[in-house]
This record gives structure tokens, C-alpha cells and sequence, in this order.
């Protein structure tokens, strides 16, 4: 080519070029898009199983077992300095087991809330029961991060504050309105939720996607068998239905023994309110008290 | 005038006494101004207006809105009036419907060189009474842009372009019952009185009152439950005046955009979980650009996703109508948080969410405006296969022409 030849390539590229969107590197992957996860050590029970439905991380169907497994998790090792939330599901897949009911498989990633930092990849199994058993969802988990969390001083001294403390500590509407929640609460709304998570986690099934949304009020009780007891208030927002559920608990609380629930009453909306009819749409069966 | 009387009601306020002044009246009466009472009289003179009347009306309806707060909703509409005033020619309100308990509806309608037939972007927010973060990001999108557009190029073209219809509250009664206590905060459906004999309870649910595949998944036929669609489609006042205008104007109107909390999703029809959308795909790589755009800001994760997928299955809602009378992206944002407040997001987070909630809102509005007055379809992380097809054009150019050299 001669050098008309040569001008005319170098002006057609700069055109070219200057017409083509800017230079970006690129983007990190989105929220969707998995990384490059290392493989986990498979547990026996998780290993092999060709049978399964592979699910969509991102739809619902895994985010609601995601969800379920979670509550598990926070019922062994929430507290008022910890708690433990959903970061991302990697994969799931969902076995059908007839009458023995569903049995989701699923790879997740976890957060620490109170810290936001990383609680590393869990492998966990969340089986629902068939229609058959109105059981609570059956849980097994193998996480790795979990031994991350240490929150044991500040347990122990909010231990001690309030045991040796002379007038019993209460509050109410946590967060208010404007989602505030004052600095001295934040543990006792952290501890609610704890104890949310043992309700949340046995009224679960597929059709329900649950949160604490509010410590309506709380009050401390007598100190028994070295464990802290309060009376709790919650409301809890199932995102399916929409609806806001009142339960009333009866939480116990010692940095060495964790969380517990020795009682769970449902609160209805109205005490002379019927049921739903048999013509609505399925909605969940009217929750029992927990023991 | 108005100058000197802001830096006095500036100097009465923040106890700079009549400092400011010293620069507008000169040297030589400095003593005499020095003096925050005489400068009062002078300027009660001048103006024959009371000093402390305008000073307390400068303390009630402060100018200086603050975006990084809840609002209660006679505050919202005083700051529509305010925006209009501060912006003839670029901002009107209009009135389009009456609630049940008879309040005004109204948007915020915002372009520059507004015509009769102009290409629309549609918003609404506070269609559900709790989500109050909803209602925030409406008054904090319309404040963006006029702050913007006469700096940032893009937005100033897209205003010319575009007319943005924006309501700050729909669900009005709704909002002002979730400000009555603490027992009604999670108030969501409107203020609708029972509609039928046998079923007592109040509300209904205005995001299942649609007449979009009504009255079929997700809802309940309980009058009182919290998804209640309604005795039938359209049944209620403030989904009638979304339709009426909104319907009217369908042709024009190029993207509907409803704001709801929470969960960080951002969603597209269908709510039906057997109707998919025939631009899927398109809107599939738009959704995830803009959860991008998202996330760019302060690092949060939004869920993408077709509404029956990625949430719920659910019939009846406004943005799948806006999509099947043949408006062609119709979107809902689901903002912070994913549940650790709920409905009661803190109000500093406020600020964070409606940053981040913007910058997936623009890119968005961005798309729909480029597809429509530029013929661009390419989004950010398409540029590769842009460039791929240039060169291959190139290449075909540069064999071609050494063919004939």
C-alpha cells in the first residue's frame, strides 16, 4: 500500500477507536455471578448426591432455605455482641423426598453482622418436613468461619452489669419509628433477635422468609440458675405474607451457656379474631408454643 | 433586598451580629451597623415587613430541607411547594387523584421545555404506607437532579428530553396512619373502610389492586389480611389515579419506576410465575447493570431478577400493569435494608441508600433515554463486544482497500 493507502487505515482506526465506548477494566462480578470459590472439605452425608435439582442461587426457592439455615446458626451462636447473617448463596440444589419431605443443599457465605466482617463458606442441608408432620425444618451445618466469633468479654461484662445491677433493666420499641436504637440497647435488640431465631427457625418452611422487625418492650426477670431471663416482646415480619406476627418469649442468657428460650407464645392479632377461612389462599398453619 | 434581609436573618440566627452587614453598608457606618438593633430597625423600615414574623417563618419552614430525614407528610407537601417555587419553568405540581380520606395525590413533574406530548419517566414512591425510606428517595432523586442538571451534561439532555413524573407519597392516607404511634409503624395497605358485611378490617393492599393477572397469587381473600387486593381490580382511589394518568399517557411514557423497602432488589415483571416477559433478556442485563451501578457506591448487593423468580409469585401489582398496557421497563426498587431493621431503616442510613439507590435509578433512566433518542443499546460491560465488532469492520476495511491499492 502506498502511503495515501496507510493514512487513510491510521485515520479510519482513530475513527474507530474514538467511537468505541471508554476503556473499562473489567467490572468486578456482579452480585450474581459467582467467584472462584475454593471447594470446601464435603461432609459425608452431602457427598455424592447426583440426584438432585440444581437451583437458581438467586431465586427465591434458595434464598428462603438460605434464610432457614441461617436462623439455625444464630440459635447456637448468637448473642448481644453477635450475630450472624446471609451474605450470598453459591449453589443449591433441592432433593425431593416424597413424604419425608424436601431436602435443600446448599453453599452459602456468611457475614458477622455487628462487626460486618467475613464468616467464610458454609455447606448446609435444610430439610422440610413433609405436609404430613408439622415439624420445624431439619438443620445440619459445616461452616468453617464460625470459631471466628468471640465476643466473650464484652459478654461477660454485660454479664455482670446486669446481674449486679439494683433495679431491673426494660425498654421498649427497639428500633423507634426513625430506626434508631440508643447505643445501651443495641445489645438487648442483638439478644432479642437471638431468640427470635429459635421461633423464626421452627415456624419456617418454603413459603415463609423471616425477620425480627422490632423489640416491642422487654424486662429483666430474676436471675436464675446463674442465667440472665427476660421478658420479651417481638415482632417478627414474615416477607410471603407480609405480615407482622407478636410473639412473647421468655429468654434466658449467660455468656457460658448462650442463648436459650424457655417459652414461646404466639401473640394473635385480636383475641376474638377468627382464624382464616378455608377459601383464602394457603397460609401457614396457626403457629404452636414453642417449649 | 432579599440579599441583605438573608444575611441579617443569618446574623439574628446564628448570632453573628450584623457582621455580614458590614460588607454591603462600607466602612464608614461600621460603628452604627455594629449594633444588631439598629440594624434591625433599618431594615423594618425598609421593608415595612415585622422582623420576628419573617424570623419565625424562616425557623417553621426552614429553607434548607434536610434530604437525611423522615418527613411526616405535611412537611412533604410544603417542600413540593417549595421545589415549585425554587424552580419555575423546570418544576409543577399537579394534583391527579384524591385519596380515600380525600388528600390531595400529587407528583412533582420536572423537564426542561416541558411539551404536552414529551417522553415521560415515570416514579412513584410510598405506595406502601411502612416503607418510609421510600418516600425519602423521591425527594431526594427530585433534589438531585435539579441540583444537577445545570453541571452534569447528561442529565441537562436527558431533562430535555424526558419529563420525570415523580410522587413522593401515593399511599397518602397510609403514611399519615404509620406517623399516628408506635402501634401503627407497620401500617402497610391504605385506609379503604371494609368492603364487604362479613369481613371487619381496614385496608387494602394497594400494590395487589392492579388489574394485572388480579386476585391470583399472593394475595389473600381475608379483608384482613395484609395483602388484600380488594374486592376487585381498580377498586380503589389511588390505584385509579395512577391509571387514569398514567394509562392515558401510556405511549409517551417510557419507564415506570415504583419504589418499596425493603429486601435491595431490584425487580421486573412478571409477579405471574408462568407469563415471561418477551424482553427478558434486555431487561435482565439492564437490571444487572444497574446492580452494578449499585453496588459501585457503597458496596452493597442488590438481588436482580424477574418479581416471581427473585421474590414472590404475586398478582395485581402496578408494575406489572405499567407492563402489559405497553410500557416497556417497568421496574421495582426494593431498597435497604435486608432485614436487620426492617421497615425502620435508621435514618443515617438515609443518606447511604438513596446515594446508592440513585446511581441504579440513573443507569437505568440512562438506557431507556440513550435506546430512545440515540439508538444505543450497549450497556457499560457490552463495550467488548462493541469493540470486537469494530474491528472486525476495521480489518474487512483494510483487506478491502489494500485489495484495491
Amino acid at each position: 500500500m502506498g502511503r495515501p493507502g496507510w493514512t487513510l487505515w491510521v485515520v479510519v482506526v482513530l475513527i474507530g477507536d474514538s467511537l468505541a465506548g471508554p476503556y473499562r477494566p473489567d467490572a468486578e462480578p456482579g452480585p450474581l455471578e459467582t467467584n472462584n470459590i475454593e471447594e470446601l472439605e464435603v461432609p459425608p452425608e452431602l457427598d455424592g448426591a447426583m440426584s438432585d435439582a440444581e437451583l437458581v442461587p438467586h431465586h427465591y426457592p434458595a434464598q428462603r432455605a438460605a434464610k432457614v439455615a441461617v436462623h439455625y446458626l444464630n440459635t447456637r451462636h448468637a448473642s448481644p455482641y453477635s450475630c450472624i447473617e446471609l451474605n450470598r448463596v453459591h449453589k443449591a440444589s433441592l432433593e425431593d423426598l416424597g413424604q419425608a419431605g424436601k431436602k435443600y443443599r446448599l453453599q452459602i457465605s456468611l457475614k458477622e453482622c455487628v462487626s460486618n466482617t467475613d464468616l467464610g463458606q458454609c455447606l448446609a442441608e435444610v430439610l422440610f418436613p413433609g405436609e404430613q408432620e408439622q415439624r420445624a425444618p431439619q438443620v445440619q451445618c459445616s461452616c468453617e468461619g464460625l470459631k471466628k466469633l468471640n465476643t466473650r468479654a464484652e459478654e461477660d461484662a454485660l454479664f455482670q452489669r446486669l446481674n449486679t445491677s439494683n433495679s431491673p433493666l426494660s425498654g421498649c420499641n427497639i428500633p423507634d419509628s426513625y430506626g434508631n436504637i440508643a447505643p445501651e440497647m443495641k445489645p438487648m435488640w442483638h439478644l432479642g433477635a437471638a431468640a427470635a431465631s429459635f421461633v423464626m427457625l421452627k415456624e419456617s418452611n418454603e413459603s415463609t422468609l423471616y425477620n425480627m422487625a422490632q423489640v416491642a418492650n422487654f424486662t429483666q426477670l430474676e436471675t436464675e440458675n446463674d442465667q440472665l431471663r427476660f421478658k420479651y416482646h417481638i415482632l417478627l415480619h414474615d416477607m410471603i405474607s407480609q405480615e407482622i406476627l407478636h410473639w412473647k418469649l421468655l429468654v434466658a442468657w449467660s455468656p457460658a451457656g448462650g442463648v436459650s428460650v424457655p417459652q414461646a407464645d404466639w401473640e394473635p392479632k385480636c383475641h376474638h379474631c377468627e382464624l382464616p377461612s378455608a377459601k383464602s389462599t394457603p397460609e401457614a398453619t396457626k403457629p404452636s408454643s414453642a417449649s | 433586598m432579599d440579599n441583605a434581609w438573608r444575611t441579617l436573618q443569618k446574623g439574628v440566627l446564628y448570632g453573628d451580629t450584623g457582621g455580614h452587614l458590614l460588607q454591603t453598608a462600607g466602612q464608614g457606618t461600621k460603628r452604627i451597623m455594629e449594633s444588631p438593633v439598629v440594624a434591625v430597625l433599618i431594615l423594618v423600615l425598609l421593608s415595612g415587613q415585622s422582623v420576628t414574623g419573617r424570623v419565625l417563618k424562616q425557623i417553621v419552614e426552614p429553607r434548607n430541607y434536610d434530604y437525611t430525614k423522615y418527613h411526616p407528610l405535611s412537611e412533604i407537601t410544603a417542600w413540593m411547594k417549595q421545589i415549585e417555587t425554587e424552580n419555575p419553568g423546570v418544576v409543577s405540581t399537579t394534583i391527579y387523584g384524591k385519596s380515600y380520606e380525600n388528600r390531595d395525590i400529587a407528583f412533582l413533574k420536572i423537564g426542561l421545555n416541558s411539551a404536552e406530548n414529551k417522553k415521560a419517566i415515570w416514579m412513584d414512591c410510598g405506595i406502601h404506607a411502612r416503607e418510609w425510606i421510600s418516600p425519602a428517595f423521591c425527594q431526594y432523586f427530585v433534589k438531585e437532579i435539579l441540583h444537577t442538571y445545570k453541571t452534569d451534561a447528561k442529565v441537562e439532555e436527558m431533562l430535555k428530553n424526558l419529563d420525570f413524573y415523580v410522587t413522593p407519597v401515593l399511599n397518602v392516607d397510609g403514611y399519615t396512619y404509620t406517623w399516628k404511634d408506635n402501634t401503627t409503624r407497620l401500617w402497610r395497605k391504605n385506609r379503604s373502610p371494609p368492603s364487604t358485611a362479613t369481613c371487619n378490617c381496614t385496608g387494602i393492599d394497594l400494590n395487589r389492586n392492579y388489574d394485572a393477572v388480579w386476585g391470583t397469587f399472593g394475595v389473600s381473600t381475608n379483608c384482613c389480611s395484609i395483602l388484600y387486593p380488594g374486592p376487585k381490580a381498580n377498586s380503589e382511589h389511588e390505584t385509579r389515579a395512577v391509571v387514569d394518568f398514567v394509562g392515558a399517557r401510556s405511549k409517551d411514557i417510557l419507564c415506570f419506576l415504583t419504589i418499596h423497602s425493603y429486601g435491595q432488589m431490584i425487580l421486573f415483571p412478571y409477579g405471574h410465575p408462568h407469563i415471561k416477559d418477551p424482553n427478558h433478556d434486555e431487561l435482565t442485563a439492564v437490571v444487572k447493570n444497574a446492580g452494578q451501578a449499585i453496588k459501585a457506591v457503597h458496596g452493597m448487593d442488590y438481588i436482580v431478577g424477574a418479581l416471581a423468580e427473585a421474590l414472590y409469585p404475586a398478582g395485581g401489582t402496578s408494575m406489572d400493569w405499567a407492563r402489559l398496557i405497553g410500557i416497556p421497563f417497568s421496574f421495582t426498587f426494593e431498597l435497604r435494608d435486608k432485614g436487620e431493621h426492617a421497615f425502620e431503616l435508621p435514618e443515617n442510613q438515609i443518606q447511604p441508600t438513596c446515594e446508592e439507590a440513585y446511581e441504579g435509578a440513573r443507569s437505568i433512566i440512562t438506557y431507556v433515554h440513550d435506546k430512545t433518542f440515540h439508538n444505543i443499546t450497549t450497556l457499560p460491560n457490552a463495550a467488548t463486544t462493541l469493540m470486537a465488532t469494530m474491528w472486525t469492520v476495521l480489518l474487512t476495511l483494510c483487506l478491502s482497500s489494500a485489495s484495491l491499492l
